[in-house]
């Protein structure tokens, strides 16, 4: 181990490419003006030194000098800049077709909850050569998936769904971090990442303890909390239908207009007042205190399935939750 | 005490009046920069301790020397002691508050009381966070993140917070009282054109202090009102927002940033003009890119947030403004070098310490441009890549810049030459060791170590012990100084008036000046940096001797 000083993390998604080529470019430029200007400081050092040059030269300074080392850096900055805008913006925008996986960090431990219904704690596996989204949120403090061989990083938030994806290109085990402080453990909120075959992940998928897809544990909790009262699937509702929903422009009572996405879902069942569907009165209560984390992705994965396009490609070998109401869950 | 053999001394401000009271109710700048001083080396150190105490549980990946809650509180307090005791406070506190009034030909500032207040302002504030630490400490780290600080965090958030709302009106003052006197009290003939760089740069600081600090405050006394009578503003189980937080908190703690190295900018500017004998080159450049990066540095604030769940086109404007705050350091780091060419270089212990500001500066300038970079922050943000670029910011450019104030000054302040071996041997042991610890610390965060791990994955150690090792070398360094600095003053050999025959006003009155600096106004007929009207420098064996 003392004879081995690592230098380079491995590459192990198709983004860590292009992030550390850009890096590897910034290094470049950045060193090589770094190691000019220092190999001028000391050439003029020596040069100019007292005792073989004592009598300096005033020079004013030159106008023409400060816009040259002005413009040439803002030139090469832009192309920092730019390149590193469109890494960011990729990893901003996950694939249609990517994987979804929850996850709920809290003090200090990581949980992840497949589509499918397996759930895992500190540890995610994912299959190789498949986009993964991670849609995730926090139950107390903020925390940060980091993931240093996928070169991805998000914050977990409480109170709001944020997201990241990435596309492994290597089976194998790799870090899983906390990277923002959250307290005593938080050194010790890691856990491992595992990139596994196509073939092999199917296996593995097999082989977990799922008691039914998200979905269908969500939809179990829509008919026990009574969700289904109102948010009939007709007209006739004291809510809205929401059927079609998710993912669509909403029309509000104060004419605004949201898009129902994950966030807008869970606010409006922790905050049903908040945005208020126009034609609807303010009458749901709040489940605020009365839910956890994992059973509100239960219940807007329930939602988001009641817009599933019946050709949706299938997450698994199982066939996705139909959209229709009062349907069984599909257990496995 | 004094032994000295003089037998006529001439009325200073140090031997006016020996009593205690004279020096706690002083309202002489000089008395009160020494008062800043001696306060703010006892916090250096407080929290170097912290430091070397992180450095040595890191030794090892597992977490043998201290358990994890008091490495989080180390850590915190570390930086909550460095930043808001020492670096906000440091070169502005002590060599601004004792040369602007200098500088510019003036008798004190232009607020005297205000001036004393500052100080004890900063006194009340290091206790409470003095207190916070002998009374369990705290553990939220320096940026005091909610909900975890305002909810989750059992430790003295609400003393430490209160330490950092009262020394920040200490900060607030002095900026206030800088910008007075530069605009108000300057000697005859001492246009804005003709005002040492110096002095830019401490009109700069002033200003983001009295703008950004009052944000700082409003941020510690939210997180305050959320903790104590649960208002809920960040914590979204009251219905606030965590992000509002570090929107706030970063509105401030980015512009304090430039609080912290502007200064140092500004005595490199002074130092090399003085040791390679010649005017700076591109004056008006130097001098207002300072005031252009006290601008830009209000509106990259967010780009500590690029994965906190910001928009992403937010992010791409304040990447974008990230490279623009980012050109005015560079314009300097050009024209420094400009200056040095066809100049008569001599290479004494402030000069180093300059040399060695524009090494580290550039490295840790560098290192932000790959942070401004969005598609590199995303991976290295909250890595040790990120500790190592500030380290180099703060730690190799604003205390390099203040060892160099230090060891320029030293004899206009005290009328004593320091060692001149023994400041080099310090400035090249101090440079060393800050290259070994932080240099190892850039592979570590691209590796993916995370900040603020109490352990870490074997794979880590050999670039950690490496870190480890430099930190040791750092630390004998900075204790170097201490010594042959407190020796200087009873042994060093008597400065006179100019012993370096420097440009500026500060450098034609005694040393140690008398209570009123003047005897008479100056009348100000040269610009700044007249070196081609100057004697050449004093040989080292020579200088002082003289005594003018």
């Amino acid at each position: 181990m003392w004879l081995k000083i690592p230098l380079w993390p491995s590459e192990a998604s198709t983004i860590s490419r292009n992030v550390d080529a850009l890096f590897v470019f910034l290094l470049s430029v950045t060193g090589g003006v770094t190691l000019l200007v220092f190999a001028v400081i000391v050439f003029f050092l020596f040069k100019y030194r007292h005792t073989k040059h004592p009598v300096a030269e005033q020079i004013e300074g030159s106008v023409p000098l400060e816009i040259l080392w002005s413009v040439i850096p803002l030139g090469i900055f832009m192309i920092f800049f730019g390149w590193g805008a469109s890494i960011y913006f990729a990893e901003a925008r996950p694939p249609k077709d990517a994987l979804d996986v929850f996850v709920v960090a809290k003090q200090w431990m990581w949980k992840f909850e497949y589509q499918t219904g397996q759930r895992e704690i500190n540890v995610l596996h994912v299959p190789v050569d498949r986009p993964v989204r991670l849609t995730m949120i926090s139950q107390d403090v903020v925390h940060s998936f980091f993931a240093p061989e996928m070169r991805v990083k998000a914050d977990v938030l409480p109170g709001r769904y944020t997201t990241t994806w990435f596309q492994a290109v290597k089976p194998g085990h790799y870090h899983l971090f906390c990277a923002q402080y959250c307290g005593t453990q938080h050194a010790n909120m890691v856990g491992e990442i595992v990139v596994m075959e196509p073939a092999e992940y199917q296996a593995w998928l097999q082989g977990g303890n799922a008691e039914g897809s998200i979905a269908s544990t969500g939809q179990k909790l829509f008919q026990e909390l009574g969700c289904i009262s109102c948010h009939r699937f007709d007209t006739q509702g004291r809510g809205p239908n929401l059927q079609g929903v998710f993912g669509r422009p909403v029309l509000l009572d104060d004419g605004r207009t949201v898009v129902a996405d994950e966030d807008y879902v869970r606010e409006s069942i922790l905050q049903p007042g908040a945005k208020v569907v126009a034609g609807f009165k303010p009458i749901m209560p709040t489940f605020q205190g009365v839910l956890s984390e994992d059973q509100l992705l239960a219940l807007v994965a329930y939602v988001k399935s009641l817009s599933v396009p019946q050709q949706a490609e299938p997450v698994t070998s199982r066939p996705p939750v139909p959209p229709a109401a009062g349907g069984t869950p599909i257990a496995q | 005490m004094a032994t000295s053999t003089q037998i006529v001394e001439k009325e200073t401000y140090l031997n006016t009046d020996f009593s205690i009271k004279s020096w706690l109710l002083t309202t002489d700048h000089k008395r009160i920069a020494l008062l800043y001083l001696i306060s703010i080396t006892l916090f250096f150190f407080v929290g170097g301790l912290f430091a070397l105490l992180i450095r040595l549980e890191l030794l090892t990946p597992a977490g043998d020397l201290v358990q994890s809650d008091t490495y989080n509180k180390l850590f915190s307090m570390h930086g909550i002691v460095m930043i808001f005791l020492f670096l906000i406070p440091s070169i502005p506190a002590v060599f601004g508050n004792f040369f602007v009034p200098m500088m510019i030909g003036a008798r004190d500032l232009a607020f005297p009381r205000i001036n004393l207040l500052s100080w004890y302002l900063l006194m009340i504030g290091g206790s409470l966070i003095m207190y916070s630490i002998v009374t369990g400490g705290v553990d939220t780290g320096w940026t005091f993140y909610t909900p975890f600080s305002t909810e989750y965090a059992n430790t003295q958030v609400v003393a430490a917070g209160l330490g950092i709302f009262v020394a920040g009106f200490s900060s607030i003052l002095t900026g206030l009282n800088f910008i007075v006197t530069i605009h108000r009290m300057r000697a005859p003939g001492m246009s804005w054109g003709r005002m040492p760089l110096f002095l830019w740069s401490m009109y700069a600081t002033s200003v983001v202090q009295i703008l950004g600090t009052p944000v700082l405050a409003i941020a510690v006394a939210l997180v305050f009102l959320e903790r104590v009578f649960r208002i809920g503003i960040f914590n979204p189980q009251l219905g606030g927002d965590p992000l509002l937080f570090q929107h706030l908190f970063w509105f401030y703690s980015h512009p304090a940033v430039y609080i912290m190295i502007l200064p140092s900018m500004g005595v490199v500017s002074e130092v090399i003009p003085c040791f390679a004998r010649k005017r700076v080159f591109g004056y008006a450049a130097v001098a207002l890119s300072s005031i252009a990066i006290a601008v830009f540095g209000f509106l990259v604030w967010a780009h500590h947030m690029f994965v906190a769940g910001i928009s992403a086109y937010s992010a791409l404007v304040f990447s974008l403004l990230s490279y623009a705050v980012a050109l005015p350091s560079a314009i300097k780091v050009f024209n420094w070098t400009a200056t040095i060419y066809k100049g008569s270089i001599h290479l004494r212990t402030p000069m180093l310490y300059a040399l060695g500001f524009i090494g580290l500066f550039t490295m840790g300038g560098m290192t932000g441009l790959f942070l401004s970079s969005l598609g590199i922050d995303v991976h290295v943000h909250d890595t040790y890549f990120v500790i190592a670029h500030f380290h180099y910011i703060m730690v190799g450019g604003a205390v390099m810049g203040f060892m160099a104030a230090l060891h320029f000054w030293w004899p206009k302040i005290t009328g004593k030459i320091y060692p001149e071996v023994w400041g080099k041997i310090a400035a090249s042991t101090i440079f060393l060791g800050f290259n070994l610890t932080f240099l190892p610390q850039f592979i570590l965060g691209y590796l993916g170590m995370p900040r603020r791990y109490h352990v870490y994955p074997a794979d880590f150690q050999v670039l950690n012990v490496m870190s480890t090792a430099g930190a040791s070398i750092l630390g004998v360094g900075y204790l170097l100084p201490l010594v042959y600095l407190f020796w200087s003053l009873r042994y060093g050999r008597d400065a006179g008036n100019n012993p370096w025959n420097a440009a500026g006003l500060e450098w034609t009155t005694a040393s140690p000046p008398p209570t009123h600096n003047f005897d008479e106004t100056p009348v100000v007929t040269w610009e700044a940096y007249n070196y081609h009207q100057l004697p050449a420098m004093p040989e080292e064996e020579t200088i002082g001797a003289s005594g003018i």
